[in-house]
């Protein structure tokens, strides 16, 4: 009967065949399995301790023997910090971005659907904090309430929920304003059956992508927070602090010094691309 | 009118405004766009009443309205007797069981996560049906208009042509076990091959189901095919109404008259060789003062620019109009007559 | 023939065997399969179709507007016998809104916002004749005129949103005429307008046509403005013409089974009380190349040849053309 009969795709075969076509995003995905993968089972895979110091081994060069990646200004052997770093850098990219969704989509979602009053009070709140860069923000809330992991963690869930209440908002106010929201309505389904059934299956997927690419600015502030002390404090292994205190040897060894950097510039990019990429694989005309 | 005891569906001075932007405390309060005045009309049980006009002339306001998306600013509907939203009246969820909408936009008004059966199965689902019993009700309703469950049960939105989701949404309404369903352009978007298919299918399933249609739509040829009565919209009012035959073949309103001219001819030989009626449709901001069609109508006289008419009956009692000229033929003839002598 | 003028007027576009296929890695459409047409001087062309028939595509083609990386075209389209498809990017910009120019569905996204509707139209006419502000905006009054729009010299000052529906859209034919062209190239521009609204453009266009002795593709999905504008009319399916001829010859006798279907499906002022004659099913896939006749799936006369051949044109008169095999057997 329809010309549509012969094998039809659903949206989430299609969205992974686009996926497949697509080797940046693969690539990137890989990378950050990866990192996730070695931060998870470092204890198993890091060659050293990453806090055994050694005076004779100060910021030995890439390739020395024992320290594959040379060694920082203490002498402990870079590989191992790295690795171990990557699960703070992680956790810092991650978790704020995580309990941000819950609360700025929640917020976003009533915000949106209900409307009136209700959305000018929440979005007039998030204004706010809007007002002051996310940086300053972040470093403002950690300089008022303290150094330390779980501090910086705070500051940055504060820092992000405007951003994602905003776009969640948006999105619904959109969902809202379609055509299948007003025949659920007149079919008598009550608001909150809409909100679940309607709403969020359709606006889950554009607010989630916004939120991965926010994984990768997380990580960028929670590292500038520990280089200037305001994060995670030594001996800990995170890549911020590490680049912080390795600053001093940069005209010592350069090479040593960058490696910090390269791990959040890489992990940041890959949070990015991939963000990119799961949303023009997603956003598609069905 | 003896008749209205019969009327299923009776709407009396219905009224809504829409405000443009909102209120900034001590600024003027911006102007409200009066999308419906004072509309009342009746509907037969088992009749299909016919809206058209053209834009923004009030018709997909006053089916939502109807069906209670948007609630009227004043004005009364009632249905079966029941006045809707009133104390002893019928409750709006009690009304969606009465009442269904189809929407014109097919694609839009289907969720694109939601498979058709699903879909179908919503409203039931809502209102307190079991899902499992909803689901399996959805085979029966998608059997009735035409589309076979055993392919297009688990299938998506995008994966049917524009006419299969219409009939989607026709099985959606008819899940909710309404008598009336109020069809807002439902065929405008199709193509002409599959609009017909679609029309077939309502003709069928209002003798099948007893239903009474409020068919609303801007192709005039259409709204003739499938009403029993029409009623013709202008800036948000009713300038016309009466039956199919009535309206068609001797229009009292100079609107509709014009409306019905412009229509293209579908001939070849006889194509149309001077415009109608000039000018836009005003904006409906800022409506013409007296009766609204006075700056388009090409009989106007300084009564209309003044007073704006009411919808009353022209020689016919069934047959309505809004204008001072069908309701004052004779004076007028005689002015015009004693003109032609004059000069 | 002798006495009738308009089969001798020049031919100013001729397009043969437009193949326009698009592809990316998601899917690929044959929105257009062979289509052949041509168009004379002072000659008014209705390309009727439904949504996915690929007459929308064809005119885009004709402009070179359809975006490089994901189309194939193949063919030839001629302008006064140069060839638009391997022209330079300069010539071609010449060419259009120069010789061809376009009318759009939507007025109101085809005009720049923040412009007034006179800045606009003196801006195309300096650019192309290269004359004086003061001669553009004489040239500028003048369209405004031709086109009946009242109070002209004020409208010139007016930007596109203080405007209605129908005024927007005599100022884009104004525009599109800012340069003379000899083809004008129309894309649905009534079907956002209303009834009363509609028909006066058609006409007004139908008038310029015949003062400016312009040649006009009409697309439409409307049968009833088809045959208001048109001279000549080709009938689209599937990215095809499936028929094309004199628009009174087709009209009255369909030689294709989509076209007599098409006619008998739409409602006019005397279908009341009968049964409509609906064509069943839903417009073909165009996934694939095109190996039967693209209507053979709905066809009632279709028979198993229908379903494995391309069916060629069948010249029936003068650029008279169906394109059905079984053509002479199913009436």
């Amino acid at each position: 009967m329809s010309a549509n009969i012969n094998k039809p795709r659903t949206y989430w075969q299609s969205v992974r065949s686009r996926l497949r076509r697509d080797p940046v995003t693969l690539t990137c995905a890989g990378i950050i399995i990866g990192i996730v993968l070695l931060s998870i089972f470092a204890p198993l895979i890091a060659p050293a301790n990453p806090y055994d110091a050694n005076m004779m081994k100060r910021l030995a060069p890439i390739g020395s023997p024992g320290y594959p990646l040379g060694a920082d200004e203490l002498g402990r052997d870079m590989l191992s910090r790295l690795i171990y770093g990557g699960r703070i850098s992680l956790i810092m990219g991650l978790v704020p971005v995580f309990i941000a969704l819950i609360i700025g989509a929640s917020c976003g979602l009533v915000a949106g659907y209900v409307g009136g009053r209700t959305n000018m009070l929440i979005m007039r709140t998030m204004d706010i904090f809007y007002a002051f860069p996310s940086i300053m923000l972040a470093i403002a809330i950690s300089g008022a309430i303290g150094a330390g992991i779980e501090n910086g963690l705070l500051s940055l869930t504060l820092v992000f929920i405007p951003p994602i209440t905003r776009v969640s908002e948006t999105i619904t106010v959109q969902i809202k304003s379609l055509d299948f929201i007003d025949a659920a309505r007149a079919s008598g389904a009550s608001n909150s059956r809409i909100i679940l059934s309607h709403i969020i299956v359709n606006a889950l997927g554009p607010i989630f992508i916004y939120c991965t690419s926010l994984v990768s600015v997380s990580i960028i502030i929670a590292s500038g927070l520990s280089f200037l002390g305001l994060g995670v404090s030594p001996p800990e292994a995170d890549w911020g602090l590490m680049l912080s205190t390795l600053r001093q040897s940069i005209y010592v060894n350069p090479w040593v010094c960058a490696l910090p950097g390269v791990m959040i510039f890489t992990t940041s990019l890959c949070f990015n691309l991939m963000s990119d990429g799961l949303r023009s694989a997603m956003d598609m005309k069905m | 009118m003896a008749k209205i005891d019969k009327s299923f569906v009776k709407v009396r001075n219905l009224k809504k405004y829409f405000q443009t932007g909102t209120q900034i405390p001590f600024l003027k309060k911006p102007p409200a766009v009066k999308a419906v005045e004072n509309v009342s009309f009746d509907v037969f049980k088992g009749e299909t009443l016919g809206v058209v006009g053209e834009s923004g002339c009030g018709k997909s306001t006053v089916a939502r309205l109807l069906i209670q998306l948007i609630k009227p600013d004043a004005g009364e509907i009632i249905i079966d007797g029941l006045a809707v939203e009133k104390r002893g009246g019928i409750s709006t969820r009690d009304l969606r069981h009465r009442m269904q909408m189809v929407f014109q936009d097919s694609y839009a008004t289907l969720n694109p996560r939601m498979p058709i059966e699903e879909s179908i199965a919503f409203g039931p689902i809502s209102n307190g049906k079991k899902p499992s019993e909803a689901m399996l009700e959805s085979k029966h309703f998608m059997d009735q208009v035409g589309l076979d469950p055993n392919i297009y049960l688990h299938r998506y939105p995008h994966e049917l042509s524009g006419g299969q989701r219409q009939r989607v949404n026709i099985a959606r309404a008819l899940a909710m076990g309404p008598e009336v369903i109020i069809l807002d352009e439902a065929v405008s978007a199709l193509d002409k091959s599959v609009e017909a298919q679609v029309l077939n299918l309502l003709t069928d399933l209002k003798s099948d189901l007893k239903l009474t249609y409020i068919f609303i739509s801007h192709d005039l040829n259409v709204v003739k095919y499938i009403s029993d009565k029409v009623m013709v919209m202008y800036l948000g009012e009713v300038v016309e109404y009466g039956t199919v035959e009535d309206v068609y073949n001797s229009p009292k309103h100079p609107y509709t008259e014009a409306l019905l001219a412009s229509q293209p001819s579908m001939d070849p030989s006889r194509k149309l060789k001077t415009v109608p009626i000039t000018g836009d449709p005003p904006n409906p901001i800022n409506p013409p003062s007296g009766c609204k069609f006075h700056t388009r109508c090409p009989k106007v006289t300084d009564l209309c620019r003044t007073v704006n008419p009411k919808l009353q009956s022209t020689d016919n009692v069934d047959h309505l109009t809004a204008c001072h000229l069908a309701s004052n033929v004779t004076e007028v003839d005689v002015l015009n007559a004693q003109k032609g002598l004059n000069s | 023939m002798k006495n009738n003028s308009k089969n001798i007027a020049p031919t100013v576009l001729s397009v043969s065997d437009l193949k326009v296929k698009f592809v990316t890695p998601d899917y690929s459409v044959h929105a257009v399969n062979n289509v052949s047409f041509s168009l004379k001087r002072g000659e008014v062309l209705s390309v009727l179709g439904e949504s996915g028939s690929g007459k929308s595509v064809t005119l885009s083609a004709i402009q070179r507007l359809l975006p490089k990386n994901i189309t194939s075209v193949e063919g030839s389209i001629k302008i006064n016998g140069e060839e638009i498809l391997t022209m330079s990017a300069r010539r071609l910009n010449q060419l259009r809104g120069g010789q061809i120019a376009m009318i759009f569905q939507e007025p109101a996204t085809s005009f720049d916002p923040v412009f007034t509707v006179g800045q606009q139209i003196t801006e195309g006419i300096r650019h192309h004749a290269g004359c004086s502000q003061s001669e553009a905006d004489k040239k500028a009054l003048e369209l405004l005129d031709l086109v009946r729009i009242p109070s002209a010299k004020d409208r010139l000052h007016n930007y596109p949103f203080e405007m209605s529906g129908g005024m927007r859209q005599r100022a884009m034919i104004a525009l599109a005429l800012s340069c003379d062209p000899m083809i004008l190239l129309a894309d649905e521009p009534t079907t956002a307008l209303d009834a009363t609204v509609q028909i006066q453009i058609l006409l007004l266009l139908k008038d310029i046509q015949k003062e400016l002795g312009l040649s006009i593709i009409f697309v439409t999905h409307d049968i009833g403005v088809s045959i208001e504008i048109g001279d000549r009319i080709a009938v689209m399916y599937g990215g095809q013409i499936v028929e094309t001829g004199n628009l009174a010859e087709v009209i009255n006798d369909a030689k294709h089974p989509y076209t007599k279907g098409l006619l008998s499906s739409t409602i006019h002022a005397n279908s009341s009380g009968k049964r409509l004659h609906a064509i069943p099913g839903s417009p073909p896939n165009l996934s694939n190349a095109p190996s039967n006749c693209s209507f053979s799936e709905r066809c009632e006369f279709a028979n198993e040849t229908c379903k494995n051949t391309i069916p060629d044109n069948v010249k029936l008169g003068i650029e008279r053309f169906s394109r059905c095999l079984r053509i002479g057997v199913w009436e």
